[in-house]
Parts: C-alpha cells; sequence; structure tokens
C-alpha cells in the first residue's frame, strides 16, 4: 500500500478549441488506392487491419486508383454528383427557410453528403434503411420527392406525417426509409431486428443502421452489434464519423478504442473504415458489405471518416466550441469538389457543366420550394389538420380519446 | 439582489453547492468545455476543472449508472439528461437502482444524486423535446420530484435537491427558462428581469423540498399546478376574473398535502392542471388526494385539465397545449352551480 498513488479522473479533450489553431496532424491518413480489398468471403480475423485504416479511391490528382477503384462507370459518377449537389441546394434553401421561419428547426449534412448519396446506390429496391436524422442523401439520391421532403419540414397541409413530427423526421417504407426517431441509437438494434426478420422469412433484402459517432455510446449501438454477431444478421451498421456530437468531440464516445470501426472487432464483426467524403470509395465499401449481408456472410460495420461542416442543427453555434477555421482544415477535403475534379480528370465534365448544373439544381429546389409553400409553411397558409394530432395513435381511437376529441372541438 | 433567468439561477445553484462541498461533481451531454446546450452548466468546467464537471458519452443510463455509483462512493453527482424525452434509456437505473438502493441495502448505500432535465413543450420542440414525464417517477417509490416555476424557487430547490440525502428528479421547465410563459405563445414574454421572482438572492439558500407555495390567493377556486403551468393559471385567473386561488406545488414528492386541503376546504372548488398527458398524469394523483381530503368540503367534481392523450404534436403544438383558454373554461365551469 506504502507506494499507492493519489488517482486521478481522465478526461480527453479536444487538441484545439476555439481560438486555437486546427490540428489534424493526429489523423492518420494512409495514400488513396493504398488499403487492399479482402473478398467478401475471407475470414473476419484475416482484416482486422481494414478497421484502422483508410480506405480511399480519389488521390490527391482527382484519380481513382487502388483496389476499391472501378466500381463504377461514368455515368454513375455523374449520377452521384448530381445528387450530392440536389442534397447539399436542398440543405441550403431548407436552412434560410428556417431563418425566415418557415419551419422551426433544420439540419445540414453539409461535408458528408457522399455518404448516404453513395450508399443509396448500392442497395436494391426492397432493402431498409434504419437512417439519422443526417441521411437525407438517402432519399435524395432514391428520388423521393423533394416537394414531400419540404412538405414535411414546413408541417405543412400536404406534410405526409400531419405536421406530428418535427422537421427532418422523415418516414417512407416505400423508399426503404424508417421512420426516423430523435432519441438517438434506437434505430440501429431495429435495423438489425429487420435484417433478422428478412432471414427468418428467408427473403433476400438486407438493411442498413445509421449511427454517429457519438451515439455509438449509446447501448442500443451495443445491442445491435452483439444480435449482428450472434445471429449474423444481414445488416450493414453504418457509423458515421463525423468528429463532432453537437459540442462533444468524437474522442468522448470512442474513449480508449483506437476506431469506431474496431467496436465491431470485438464481437468478431468486419469492419472497414472509409474515407466518408470519397464518393468513390464509399460506393465501393458500401457494395463491398452489402453483398456479405446478401450472401448471407452477416453483418458488416463500416465506419466513414467524415467532418461535420455545419453547425449541429439551427438551434446550434459551434463557434462556442471548435474553431471556426477546423473545417477548412480538415484533410480530407470537400467529398463533391473531389468527384467533380475526378470527372472533369476524365473528360466527362467541366466547370461550365458544372456551373450550369448548379443552376439547375438551384432551380430545381427553388421550384421545389415554391410548390410546397402552396400548401402552406409552419406558420402560415395550409396546415395540417387538428384533428390528425388525434388520429394514428393507435389504429382504432379508444373512447378516452374519440372525447377528448370533442372536447377540443375538432 | 441580483436578476436572473432560471437559466442563470440553476447554474448558481450548482456554483454555490460545488463550491461548498467537494463531492458534488456535474456532468452529462454537453455540459463540460460548452457548458450544455442550454447553458445551465456554463463556466462551471473552467472554473471547478474538469474532474468536477465533464462531458459524459451519450448513454443516458451510463449517465445515471455512473451517477449511482459515484453516490454509493460518497459524492453528491448532479447530471444533467439533455431533454426529458431522453431520459427513458436510463430509467432501469432510476427505478431499479437510485430509487431502491437505500431499502435493498438497509442504508448501507444510497443514492444522494440529482438528476437534472428540461422538461415540458412551447418550444416546437416536437415529440422529443417536449414531453412531461413526471408521473413517471412520482410512481416510483424512493424518488423526490421537483418542479420549479421560476428563478427563485429553481436556484433554492436545486441546492435543497443536491444537499438531500435521497435521489432526486429535478426537472426543469424548459419553457420557463427565460421568461414567465403564461401560454399567450402570440405575445412576447416578459424577461425574469422585470418579475421579482427573478430577484434571486447570491450565495446559499434553499426552498426546502416538500412545501408548496400560494403563488396567487383566492376564494373562488383552487388551482393546482406546477411548472409553466403556474403561470398560465394565472393568467386564466386574471383573464376570466375569477377569484382562483392558485397553488405552486414545487415538489411533487413529497407532496404538501396541507397547503393544498387547506386551500379546497376553504374554495370548496378544485382544478387540476398538467401539460403531461391526462391519463394516469399526476393530476390523477392530486384528485384522489383531494377527494379523500375534501369531500365533505367540494361542492363540484374536482376538474382536470392537461395535454391529450396524444405524443406530443409538432404542427399543432397550440392545439395541444392546455392553454389559458383551456384552463379558463375549466375556472367557469368549476364556478357553475
Ligand atoms: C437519447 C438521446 N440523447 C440525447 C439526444 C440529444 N442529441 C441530439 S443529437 C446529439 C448528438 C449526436 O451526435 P452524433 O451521434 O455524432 O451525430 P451527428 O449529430 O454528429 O450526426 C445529441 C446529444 C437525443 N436526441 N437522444
Ligand atoms: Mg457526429
Amino acid at each position: 500500500m506504502s507506494d499507492s498513488i493519489p488517482l486521478s479522473l481522465q478526461v480527453p479533450e479536444p487538441e484545439v478549441r476555439p481560438g486555437g489553431k486546427p490540428d489534424f496532424s493526429g489523423v492518420n491518413i494512409p495514400r488513396a488506392g493504398t488499403v487492399r480489398r479482402p473478398d467478401v468471403d475471407a475470414s473476419p480475423a484475416d482484416f482486422r487491419d481494414l478497421g484502422y485504416t483508410i480506405i480511399r479511391v480519389l488521390n490527391r490528382d482527382g484519380e481513382a486508383v487502388g483496389p476499391w477503384a472501378g466500381a463504377l462507370n461514368d455515368e454513375q459518377a455523374l449520377q452521384g454528383l448530381r445528387d450530392m449537389m440536389k442534397v447539399r441546394a436542398f440543405d441550403a434553401r431548407m436552412l434560410m427557410a428556417q431563418r425566415q421561419g418557415k419551419t422551426s428547426f433544420y439540419m445540414q449534412c453539409l461535408g458528408e453528403e457522399a455518404i448516404s448519396c453513395a450508399f443509396q446506390h448500392a442497395l436494391s429496391p426492397g432493402d431498409m434503411n434504419f437512417p439519422t436524422y443526417r441521411q437525407q442523401g438517402l432519399l435524395v439520391a432514391g428520388g423521393y420527392p423533394l416537394v414531400d421532403m419540404m412538405c414535411q419540414i414546413f408541417s405543412n397541409e400536404r406534410d405526409p406525417l400531419h405536421g406530428r413530427q418535427l422537421p427532418v423526421m422523415y418516414s417512407s417504407k416505400d423508399h426503404g426509409f424508417f421512420s426516423i426517431s430523435g432519441n438517438l441509437g434506437t434505430q440501429y438494434i431495429q435495423a438489425v431486428g429487420w435484417a433478422m426478420a428478412s432471414a427468418i422469412k428467408g427473403d433476400t433484402r438486407i438493411a442498413a443502421g445509421w449511427i454517429g459517432d457519438g451515439s455509438t455510446a449509446e447501448s442500443d449501438f451495443h445491442a445491435a452489434l452483439v444480435f449482428a454477431s450472434t445471429y449474423k444478421a444481414p445488416v450493414v451498421l453504418n457509423i458515421v464519423n463525423n468528429q463532432w456530437a453537437i459540442s462533444t468531440f468524437q474522442g468522448i464516445a470512442r474513449g480508449g478504442s483506437g476506431t469506431f470501426a474496431a467496436r465491431g472487432h470485438g464481437f468478431g464483426i468486419p469492419s472497414l473504415r472509409v474515407d466518408g467524403n470519397d464518393y468513390l470509395a464509399v460506393y465501393a465499401v458500401a457494395q463491398w458489405a452489402i453483398e456479405r449481408a446478401r450472401r448471407n456472410l452477416g453483418p458488416t460495420v463500416v465506419e466513414y471518416v467524415t467532418y461535420r461542416v455545419a453547425a449541429h442543427s439551427t438551434s446550434d453555434d459551434p463557434s462556442a466550441y471548435r474553431p471556426k477555421e477546423e473545417s477548412d482544415a480538415w484533410p480530407l477535403g470537400d467529398p463533391i469538389e473531389r468527384l467533380k475534379n475526378y470527372l472533369i480528370g476524365k473528360g466527362v465534365w467541366s466547370d461550365d457543366r458544372h456551373a450550369q448544373f448548379a443552376a439547375e439544381v438551384e432551380a430545381e429546389v427553388l421550384a421545389a420550394q415554391k410548390d410546397a409553400e402552396k400548401h402552406g409553411t409552419l406558420h402560415s397558409g395550409g396546415k395540417p389538420s387538428v384533428r390528425d394530432m388525434f388520429e394514428g395513435v393507435y389504429k382504432d381511437m379508444p373512447p378516452h380519446l374519440r372525447r377528448q376529441r370533442q372536447q377540443a372541438g375538432v | 439582489m441580483p436578476r436572473m433567468t432560471m437559466i442563470e439561477a440553476i447554474r448558481d445553484a450548482m456554483h454555490v453547492t460545488m463550491a461548498q462541498d467537494p463531492n458534488v461533481v456535474v456532468f452529462g451531454e454537453d455540459v463540460g468545455y460548452f457548458g450544455g446546450v442550454f447553458r445551465c452548466t456554463q463556466g462551471l468546467q473552467q472554473k471547478f476543472g474538469r474532474s468536477r464537471c465533464f462531458d459524459a458519452p451519450i448513454n443516458e443510463s451510463g449517465i445515471i449508472g455512473a451517477a449511482v455509483g459515484m453516490a454509493a462512493y460518497g459524492l453528491r453527482p448532479c447530471v444533467e439528461i439533455q431533454f426529458a424525452d431522453y431520459v427513458y434509456p436510463g430509467y432501469d437505473q432510476i427505478v431499479s437502482e437510485a430509487a431502491r438502493l437505500r431499502y435493498r441495502s438497509n442504508g448501507d448505500f444510497t443514492a444522494p444524486l440529482t438528476i437534472r432535465m428540461p422538461t415540458g413543450g412551447g418550444i416546437h420542440g416536437g415529440q422529443t423535446h417536449s414531453q412531461s414525464p413526471e408521473a413517471l417517477f412520482t410512481h416510483v417509490s424512493g424518488l423526490k420530484t421537483v418542479v420549479p416555476s421560476n428563478p427563485y424557487d429553481a436556484k433554492g430547490l436545486l441546492i435543497a435537491s443536491i444537499e438531500d440525502d435521497d435521489p432526486v428528479i429535478f426537472l426543469e421547465p424548459k419553457r420557463l427558462y427565460n421568461g414567465p410563459f403564461d401560454g399567450h405563445h402570440d405575445r412576447p414574454v416578459t424577461p425574469w428581469a422585470k418579475h421579482p421572482l427573478g430577484d434571486v438572492p447570491e450565495g446559499h439558500y434553499t426552498v426546502p423540498l416538500g412545501k408548496a407555495v400560494v403563488r396567487r390567493p383566492g376564494k373562488a377556486v383552487t388551482v393546482l399546478a406546477y411548472g409553466t403551468m403556474v403561470h398560465v393559471a394565472e393568467a386564466a385567473a386574471e383573464e376570466t376574473g375569477i377569484d382562483a386561488e392558485v397553488i405552486d406545488l414545487r415538489t411533487l414528492l413529497p407532496l404538501d398535502l396541507d397547503t393544498i386541503t387547506t386551500s379546497v376546504t376553504k374554495t370548496g372548488r378544485c382544478v387540476v392542471v398538467h401539460e403531461a398527458t391526462l391519463t394516469s398524469g399526476f393530476g390523477a394523483e392530486l384528485c384522489a388526494l383531494v377527494q379523500e381530503h375534501c369531500f365533505y368540503s367540494l361542492e363540484k367534481p374536482i376538474a382536470r385539465v392537461a395535454g391529450w392523450d396524444t405524443p406530443y404534436p409538432h404542427a399543432q403544438e397550440w392545439d395541444y397545449f392546455p392553454g389559458p383558454k383551456r384552463i379558463g373554461e375549466a375556472l367557469i365551469n368549476a364556478m357553475e352551480g
């Protein structure tokens, strides 16, 4: 006992706070094309290293290189660029709409567009995403009407969710998009359950769970991993590591684990880490993991390394907890710029066409907004009915609720 | 005397207790460097260091479970759940652990912890930023449940909660953080700086747990309210001109039955209001108690005004929220016959 030292609590802190100089030198980024691509049926024990590195396809010169390159043809890559630009234009307009008081709340995915846009194209019809609030790209890339998204955001008379849900908490079974919960992490284990159901029924459909870096700390994340591992559920377990959870840096959720992907290893789940700002790499890895699930080889954990460029939500001001210049210093660049440079390098795109397309996207989003606003915005125009508030609590309205509805006079 | 918002008063309560007792620690999601999404813990980490005020991983079960462990060691944790709507993953640690630790170990271990959480609606927060789950806590033996309605009480009650030797659920009506919201969502809210209860003494004082207060004396009808509804009920009384006595319960458990029965015995009429859904809400308990203790004084059935039995909606918020109009109608109705 004589040599015992006083203990002390160790609380991780990010390297820089406001006023400091952003520093990502600690982020180990391998050169594009250098990470190997195992066969989908390889033994997980043989590629544990892929949970600690970063799979990248697009190099600094805008070329697609290495074993993960070649998953997409030019037309598909162009589609990816268009999807991402549409998401970004949509976010910008909805942010403005929130500032104009047309809705109460909005969340952008600025800088993270590649992840959900590319993943959606790797899925097949009938597959089911269990998203968070930052995967609007799944809907946009999946062809869900922008007008319907906006009507939900405006809580107007055409809101598919009848004004009941917070803006951006979309739901569309037809588009493989499970109803978003505001409660973090709950969807992750539900994705596993959906996948288990598909296996129970001898179906061919697979599920994809989505979670943010911060939310991996929730117990439901760990529940998802153990269930997925035990039953080899046909599910892809996506972790979007955008470095921040509101004001909390990723080190608080990650703790002593080297990476979020490495969490999968303890459960015997193959785990990959990918450059989330590289559309081609995201697609290639998504396709690989989805094929594993589809071939009944079980779950895969995929960590997307990215950066939350915007505020957490319209209720947040990040300058209070991270340097303003941090997003410029983020070493993985911008997903749209990177894919654009690649396509220009291949001779299938140009700055002019890009500018022209940007204008077209802008016009498309604006037209959708005009359309949506005809049906009202949060505080003006058409509204969902008050009756709607009482509907849908149960399949059949019980007598007590019927009485309350009468009391409310609707 | 300093004027404070409810946020500042709550922060000051933690500041005072942390300065006084090195066993008080504060943690939760985003509460460290940033100081919490509502800024209630702003400056505490800077003042008391990272081992006394720190960010927690996003795991409510973890936050409350860790607090129970710390309390068992001898600390007095005061933890923040970012919104009451997110407490459910931690509910098992509250119900099965914190609440019963004293009983099951015969006092060998206790859980003197405080769990703060913003509660209630009125901010267009939809179903996950608006709930009022107080009845889920008052139903659990071993817990105390507190709901302040103004800065003065918030500070005094929070200090009393942190110093209490049993687990306390401390629900902060977020719509009151910056002013006494009276339910008129289309009018600007008076800031606390212009309200007498925004006067908050410096330093240590307590508002004892288990003591209600008559917020508005009256002879005609008793209104039992807490949190935001205290102000809404006061507005309803003013607007209807009914001589209502508005009681601010402040602590739901332990409950100040004396103040309630004294008033109802005098008025013979009683209206119970809360934001939370009606069925099995805390109002049901209040009605039962008033009926048991004041039956022979009652001239009319006790009325309840509460949130409808639906999840909290986004667009229809003001149709859902039991505002001054609905309370006013209940008051008028209570006076008939
Ligand atoms: C159960 C629960 N706890 C807390 C919150 C409040 N909250 C909303 S988003 C958020 C941060 C999530 O960060 P992360 O998982 O990294 O996702 P990101 O926002 O970065 O996409 C928190 C704490 C919540 N919504 N649900
Ligand atoms: Mg994050």
